[in-house]
């Protein structure tokens, strides 16, 4: 990680806050600690403050303030870091069925990683995935954490039709679709829940810096939730990150 | 309530505002007008809020009908607007009667029309905004395109019972042409580029492909060399963002992209320069130019000044109720009865004489 933020221009209504190029924890905490000391702040000119991997992109009303200024803000908000507490993180779990007609590539990847597919349904569930940031479509996770004996390669030719819910890898990433999609990923399994609601402000379930944790369960009780979450009666489990 | 009745849905037709702000951190798109400058103007015109929701429509232009009478305001791309089958005025305000049709008899230029109507579009409002993000099928209308069959509540109107004209200057009209300039300021990856790509990105025409959509302007052209490779670890994206992925074709990212992305930007279009994007159609060419950060904003407050003067001077006909007004000078000139004291009253504050 950087020790000082690099500021990238990027047109004439955002500035990019950039403290590295790679994907670690430490750098992403940072990124995220600078968006909430600015959101406290509620500069006026300031509009919306988005957190990714390894940096912030800060979007600001040209008419209001410039870029020189927006970056006089950003180096008054980090001498102030320390005293900014992030909210503990949560962690949502997801009740996942895996394999059979929702999960056809998890014999693939069984096969690629040369274990049961049993066992690449435990390393999967088998730890904390950090939300790194969303992104991509609405709703979308950035996960980190996927253990390399599982992260096989997105297929070749993506399928034109991957159903809500779906959850997949690629590579070192693994995630679920919010909506239904083209997507190129191997998919292991399905999850009823809903991880993008545009009725519900915030429209998400878990946000950056939040973790997931993806929990095997039937087909028969992945399609009962499914029922209850139509019927409105259905809350996700959620827990403190330790 | 108002309504109006769409008859038609045209090819693309869609609810839009200027765009939804404050959830991109969650994966939500702004979406929103591609020719902002467009709406706002329509708006304006027709005495709304610049938040106010109208219709952005696409080449082939819907048919609707007004139940009960309005302003309108139609604005962007000539795509030939009537009203009953005749021609009406666009960068003005119009009068509607109770039952008229309004239609679009074909494209002359541009490729995306915009439609304002006194009270604004009053559809339910989705996380902070009325625009439809087609991709995840919510906002707007039912998250759609408009079909047969909808129909459209509008809200209370602004001077209820008196009818306001406004005109945007003529001077002030953009024109659409085949062949654009647009300016860009570099960054934020400019830096990933050789020197050669950034040379080849400035100096070459760049012709617009029919993969074109609301997500980006797709362009072919002489492949832009990037220095080593052209992935980055995920970033954000803007509007107007030029994305350069290996093919070393660029993609300017419009009002439905991704909220992130993994390929370096060598350049950001100005804020100003967007509708040129958005007002351009396949096999229009563009030339990308350079420009620096204090002539992009010296150019955006150009812009609002634009836009500023459509308010004033407002001529409100308190003396006509809105029932008998007509667009009495459809098809032709300004000197038609009605509108000449509002010409008359524009040429009189002096305004661009100067410019």
């Amino acid at each position: 990680m950087h020790e000082r933020a690099s500021f990238l221009t990027a047109g004439d209504r955002a500035v990019v806050v950039e403290y590295g190029d790679t994907i670690d924890e430490a750098t992403n905490r940072r990124v995220r600690l600078l968006a909430a000391a600015l959101s406290l702040r509620h500069d006026p000119g300031i509009v919306e403050l988005v957190p990714t991997y390894r940096s912030l992109m800060v979007h600001y009303d040209p008419l209001r303030v410039t870029q020189d200024e927006v970056e006089t803000i950003v180096l008054e908000a980090e001498q102030h870091l320390a005293d900014v507490v992030l909210p503990r993180p949560k962690v949502v779990e997801i009740p996942t069925a895996y394999g059979g007609d929702y999960g056809p590539d998890l014999g693939d990847v069984a096969a690629w990683a040369g274990i049961p597919a049993d066992e690449v349904i435990a390393i999967h569930s088998g730890r904390e995935y950090l939300v790194y940031m969303m992104g991509f479509m609405a709703g979308f996770p950035y996960l980190g954490g996927l253990s390399p004996r599982i992260a096989m390669p997105r297929l070749s030719s993506p399928r034109t039709k991957v159903p809500t819910g779906s959850v997949g890898i690629a590579q070192e990433q693994t995630g679920i679709y919010p909506t239904e999609t083209p997507g190129g990923w191997r998919l292991i399994g399905w999850t009823p829940v809903r991880i993008f609601d545009a009725t519900s402000d915030p429209p998400v379930l878990f946000e950056a810096g939040d973790y997931i944790r993806f929990v095997p369960t039937t087909i028969e009780q992945a399609r009962t939730i499914a029922e209850q979450i139509a019927a409105g009666t259905w809350t996700p489990t959620v827990r403190d990150h330790e | 309530m108002r309504t109006i009745d769409i008859l038609d849905g045209g090819m693309f037709t869609t609810v839009q505002d200027l765009g939804r702000v404050g959830y991109q951190r969650y994966g939500v798109a702004v979406s929103g007008a591609m020719d902002g400058f467009a709406l706002r103007a329509a708006n304006r015109l027709v005495g709304n809020a610049d938040t106010a929701a109208g219709l952005e429509v696409t080449f082939v232009g819907p048919e609707l009908r007004f139940v009960q009478p309005g302003l309108v305001a139609v604005t962007g791309a000539n795509l030939g607007p009537q009203v009953d089958g005749r021609p009406i005025q666009m960068w003005r305000t119009v009068a509607i009667r109770a039952g008229s049709v309004l239609s679009f008899s074909g494209q002359r230029d541009g490729m995306r029309a915009y439609l304002a109507m006194d009270g604004g579009i009053d559809v339910p409002v989705v996380l902070g905004s009325r625009s439809t993000s087609t991709r995840t099928g919510h906002g707007g209308y039912e998250g759609r395109a408009l079909r047969a069959g909808d129909t459209l509540p509008l809200g209370e109107q602004a001077l209820a019972g008196a009818a306001m004209r406004r005109a945007l200057r003529t001077s002030d009209i953009p024109s659409y042409g085949h062949d654009q300039s647009v300016r860009v300021v570099f960054g934020p990856q400019d830096g990933a580029f050789a020197d050669a790509g950034r040379s080849t990105f400035l100096g070459s025409p760049y012709t617009m492909t029919p993969q074109s959509d609301r997500i980006g302007c797709r362009f072919d052209g002489p492949r832009i060399a990037h220095m080593t490779s052209a992935d980055i670890v995920s970033d954000g994206t803007t509007l107007g963002a030029v994305q350069v992925s290996g093919d070393g074709c660029p993609i300017v990212l419009m009002a439905d992209r991704g909220t992130t992305g993994g390929y370096t930007k060598i350049a950001t279009v100005i804020s100003v320069d967007i509708w040129r994007l958005a007002q351009a159609a396949p096999g229009d060419r563009v030339r990308f130019e350079r420009v620096d950060l204090e002539e992009a904003c010296r150019l955006l407050r150009a812009e609002e000044a634009v836009l500023d003067a459509i308010l004033t001077p407002a001529v409100k006909m308190t003396a006509m109720p809105l029932e008998d007004v007509y667009d009495e000078d459809a098809g032709s000139g300004l000197a038609a009865e009605g509108f000449g004291d509002l010409a008359d009253a524009i040429d009189q504050t002096g305004r661009g004489r100067d410019q």
